[in-house]
């Protein structure tokens, strides 16, 4: 119990970091961050399928499209 | 005075959420149809992962659906990039010897594991969805790692349109024997076989397949163009 509400702090900490930084890189990355633990406590809810599919796609293949999308335009907001 | 505004209504939609869900107790038979689909779902389908049973069985209808919209905004994706006017593709850099060996040695092993989630899917947890964006993330570790080795965009677009293709055939295969779209015609066998559940593993794989062979050419395009 205490494991999870300590995935569920950093869950939040993390989206509140990707919420306010400029920084738009690590932004994603926290956004990444987001997706790993909403895997784990897919996991942890006994729903191994939605955890799958958060870990490879929400983790994975979004991070890369946002970062391709950074390299394209400007690494930090005005 | 904005941002007190905003809170206020952010407020109320929690505690709009919060009043809705109280008094949903999780993990315990509510309704009658998923106490259907945990007792009766083995029996009449075959397969041993309920969620896959629901997915591509009961509601199999909803997934053609979901792979439909999935080709749509790959497509929509192609055609976007596709009017942009090339520019000189930029000298790629060299990746190190670790990436690079790494790229090697992991890229067969993750298209292993994600070939095995989507042909276990009536077995274990995973299915088409989730072994195919594995594969697809097998193809974007292969173009960081080895950027000079591409896909056969030919060869994939073959794939995903096959993919699709076998999906719709079966189902209205279904449709002549039986009179129902994505009927279930072929014998279910023994659950926790691998071949059992009747038509639920070929529509996985064709899934997979789809699925892993789209995404593959989603990273392709993006990853083309930003050079």
């Amino acid at each position: 119990m205490i494991f999870i509400s300590l995935l569920v702090a950093g869950m939040l900490g993390a989206a509140i970091v990707a919420c306010i930084l400029k920084d738009l890189l690590t932004a994603v990355i926290a956004s990444c961050v987001v997706s790993l633990i909403a895997a784990i406590l897919f996991f942890f809810l006994q729903a191994p399928d939605v955890a799958m599919a958060e870990a490879s796609i929400g983790a994975a293949l979004v991070t890369a499209v946002f970062v391709i999308a950074i390299i394209r335009t400007n690494r930090y907001e005005e | 005075m904005r941002k007190i505004f905003s809170l206020i209504i952010l407020g109320i939609l929690a505690f709009g959420i919060w009043y809705s869900l109280k008094n949903i107790p999780f993990a315990t038979h509510k309704t009658k149809v998923g106490k259907y689909y945990v007792y009766k779902g083995i029996k009449e389908t075959g397969a041993t992962n309920i969620v896959t049973s629901v997915v591509v069985n009961y509601r199999g209808f909803d997934t053609l659906g979901e792979v439909t919209v999935l080709f749509i905004a790959a497509i929509g994706l192609g055609a976007i990039l596709a009017t942009r006017k090339k520019k000189k593709r930029k000298e790629i850099e060299k990746p190190s010897l670790i990436l690079y060996t790494g790229c090697y040695l992991l890229f067969p092993l993750i298209l292993l594991f994600g070939a095995y989630i989507f042909i276990h899917g009536h077995l274990t947890p995973g299915g088409g969805f989730q072994g195919g964006a594995i594969i697809a993330s097998a193809f974007l570790l292969r173009y960081l790692g080895c950027p000079e080795r591409k896909i056969n965009r030919k060869a994939s677009d073959a794939t995903e349109s096959l993919g699709g293709l076998i999906f719709v055939l079966l189902g209205l295969l279904g449709l002549i024997v039986g009179g129902y779209f994505l009927l279930n015609f072929l014998p279910k066998g023994v659950p926790n076989l691998l071949f059992s559940a009747g038509i639920i593993p070929i529509i996985y794989i064709a899934i997979g397949f789809k699925v892993g062979s789209e995404l593959a050419g989603v990273i392709d395009n993006l990853i083309e163009e930003s050079k």
